[in-house]
């Protein structure tokens, strides 16, 4: 039990200076390092297109689902035999196969499935592609304009989506 | 690019990118742990703490050490979260209640980090640096330094010393995880994670909570800790940008367990040694990775929980690194997963975390299983096993026992008791088999010191907050108490020398015997709990 406390007593003083260390130093030098003008990066994220947040009105592009409550980010958490969820996923292909004029066939998975984040701010190509009637009819924009908007915003390294954030942003632009 | 072949493209990035770091990374760490001076800097420390770095100690003493760090660190990381309104940067998220400050001490000093909270509304970003992020460091670097402590109860002979504690917890966390983290900080920051010490920033419109992310990121998963600064952990934006912040964390997740199997090689003189276990590490990862992968792209839903900019492969290969190393942070929703892959990566922590397992745990879990294996093999022939030189005899495998038994037991006897609770009724988020999944799959999180969740299950009642805790202070204690003896014992040995008789514990033989004790011990011991969760989840 000696040994115990007189060991607690060292670790105590290890740990407040590994704190100063480790929790005090290390983060300040990274904060001040992200400072750095030429890192060309965004450690606000003013502005970012990281992140995509639903905006009101038929003429933006709509991201996936979110199941986040803000300004928190957060996730379903359903299994997929989850019986109330698949329901309310049929529910919302309906609902969206309708504001979309299409089949309720046509409406890919993404545009149903909540995100891992609730701020994805990406949606599948086929997506894009459903909405952009509905999106040049709101906005008064023709539709080859939307069309080129929506392939400006197409990309990915390993996988082709395209950033709600960054095409709505455009839209706006472009009224 | 078909998601097939970027995915594999991915893998090849990974397995190359880390194969190229195995020997110089391993072979530093090695350098470090048996250097015999100090630098300057360490010196002052040792003088700031009074601590002598050139004592060495029993292991008694070296384990009294680890707990005593331990405890006050659990004390301080409570205390921290009670007073949090009155320090800087709270922004009004107010004294973390003692329950939920109780259950993240002892999760973030085990290096489990599960969260039983939402960071955006709960933890202010000093608790975050002063509290969390200093816990990311030296746990690790307490897993580290037990890990070496093993190492050298087999190097060494007739011996009761294994080392200074605090030297080896201070060269862990100077020498190699800071200059690593802070590297690897503002390569993230460069990819676009963000830093901020503002509480949230304007979005067209709506508030998205932020934080200074990167410190925390890169020390969360070279850590092998896994707590994510954001509720979604690195599938959120901030904390994962794109494809190549994510190829790179879960670099960061890996790197330090697979090359610790070098680092052992090179202090027990034969690299060999290393590299068989490195190869059980590799076959039972990239076997799971194939089950979660393959189950995830065939899934009814696969993108429920999942973030298009990583897409099912990514997902997958993240999902099956973050629970074969005991990291425990995600880009993905478990919960989510289909009935097959949420199994797998349950599995991936039941078998011990030592494929590779967590920073220096991955290393002493998958030693204590390979004493175990040889004391199998040495039962079939009726010979005396024998490990890198020493005689496993009563005393070594007791403890070796003592250490795999401790997980299971604490995970069987909580997450029984929970199922039948009714107060678990209301804490889960699916029913049926699947809400089975989600408490075992929280128990042996905790237990194993992974901290990944099927996170729709809600863990703020006082029950889950005081048993996880004790899943999660168990789960590491009882086996670092338990190696540390087994060290001692090792270390008082003489050597023996090799004979005609002894079974090589270099080739593929010994390999096979090592892979299938750790798939046969998780399999004995969890099949019937798995049969009724995700297997019949699987089977529906």
């Amino acid at each position: 039990m000696d040994n115990f406390v007189k060991q607690s007593l060292a670790g105590l003083r290890v740990l407040l200076v590994l704190t100063l260390i480790t929790g005090v130093a290390y983060p300040a030098a990274v904060w001040a390092v992200s400072r750095i003008p030429g890192l060309h990066a965004n450690a606000e994220a003013v502005d970012t297109t990281l992140v995509a947040v639903t905006r009101e009105g038929d003429r933006y592009f709509v991201p996936r689902p979110s199941a986040a409550t803000l300004p928190a980010s957060g996730a379903s958490n359903k299994g997929e035999r989850n019986e109330d969820y698949t329901r309310k996923i049929a529910e919302l292909r309906t609902t969206i196969a309708q504001r979309e004029g299409v089949a309720e066939e046509s409406v890919p998975q993404d545009a149903v499935t909540a995100s891992a984040s609730g701020l994805d701010p990406d949606i599948s190509p086929e997506y894009a592609a459903l909405q952009v009637p509905r999106v040049a009819r709101a906005t008064g924009l023709p539709v080859e304009k939307v069309r080129e908007l929506v392939s400006a915003g197409t990309g990915g390294t390993f996988a082709t989506t395209v950033n709600v954030t960054a095409l709505n942003r455009a839209i706006d632009a472009a009224r | 690019m078909s998601p097939t072949v970027s995915g594999l493209v991915q893998v090849g990035i990974l397995v190359v990118a880390l194969a190229a770091v195995y020997r110089p990374l391993g072979d530093y760490m090695a350098r470090v742990f048996s250097a015999t001076k100090h630098s300057k800097f360490e010196l002052a420390i040792y003088k700031a703490v009074r601590v002598n770095p050139d004592s060495e100690q029993k292991w008694s003493t070296y384990a009294f050490g680890v707990l005593g760090f331990s405890f006050v660190s659990v004390a301080f990381l409570y205390l921290l979260q009670r007073i949090q309104a009155v320090l800087p940067f709270a922004y009004d998220r107010g004294n973390v209640p003692p329950g939920m400050a109780f259950n993240t001490a002892i999760s973030f000093v085990t290096n489990t980090n599960w969260q039983s909270y939402v960071p955006e509304t709960v933890m202010g970003h000093t608790v975050q640096m002063v509290g969390l992020t200093v816990q990311n460091f030296v746990s690790a670097a307490v897993g580290l330094a037990v890990a070496i402590a093993l190492v050298r109860g087999f190097v060494r002979h007739q011996s009761d010393r294994l080392g200074n504690f605090w030297v080896d917890l201070v060269r862990g966390t100077v020498r190699i995880l800071l200059p690593l983290a802070f590297v690897f900080a503002i390569v993230l920051i460069a990819l676009g994670v963000t830093m901020s010490l503002k509480s949230g920033v304007d979005i067209d419109g709506q508030v998205v909570a932020n934080a200074p992310v990167a410190s925390q990121e890169a020390i969360k998963e070279l850590g092998t800790n896994g707590g994510g600064i954001l509720n979604a952990n690195s599938a959120h934006p901030f904390e994962n940008p794109n494809a190549w912040s994510n190829l790179l964390e879960i670099f960061l997740l890996l790197v330090i367990p697979v090359a610790l199997t070098r680092t052992f090689g090179q202090l027990v003189g034969n690299k060999k040694q290393g590299y068989v276990l490195l190869s059980v590490m590799g076959l039972i990862w990239g076997a799971m990775l194939a089950v979660i992968w393959v189950a995830e792209a065939n899934g009814l839903r696969p993108l429920e929980g999942k973030e298009l900019r990583f897409g099912i492969p990514a997902s997958a290969l993240f999902a099956n690194s973050t629970t074969g190393t005991s990291t425990g942070a995600v880009n993905s929703m478990h919960d989510s997963f289909t009935g097959l892959g949420g199994g797998g990566a349950m599995l991936n922590m039941l078998f011990g975390e030592m494929t590779p397992g967590g920073v220096g745990t991955g290393l002493y879990s998958i030693l204590v299983m390979a004493i175990i294996a040889m004391f199998l093999a040495g039962l079939m022939v009726g010979r005396t096993p024998e490990y890198l030189g020493k005689k496993l005899g009563r005393r070594e495998v007791t403890a070796a026992a003592v250490s795999i038994l401790a997980m299971p037991t604490v995970l069987l006897i909580f997450a029984g008791i929970a199922a039948i609770l009714p107060s678990t009724g209301s804490a889960l988020n699916n029913s049926g088999e699947h809400g089975l999944s989600e408490i075992l799959y929280a128990y042996a999180s905790a237990s194993n010191n992974n901290g990944s969740a099927f996170a729709g299950i809600t863990v703020t009642n006082d029950w889950f907050q005081s048993t996880l805790g004790i899943c999660m202070a168990f789960g590491r204690f009882i086996p670092i108490v338990a190696v540390l003896a087994l060290a001692g014992s090792l270390a008082a040995q003489k050597k023996v020398p090799e004979t005609a008789g002894t079974l090589p514990t270099t080739g593929p033989l010994f390999a096979t015997l090592l892979a299938g004790s750790i798939v046969l011990v998780a399999a004995l011991t969890f099949v019937p709990a798995l049969a009724l969760g995700p297997i019949a989840e699987a089977l529906l």
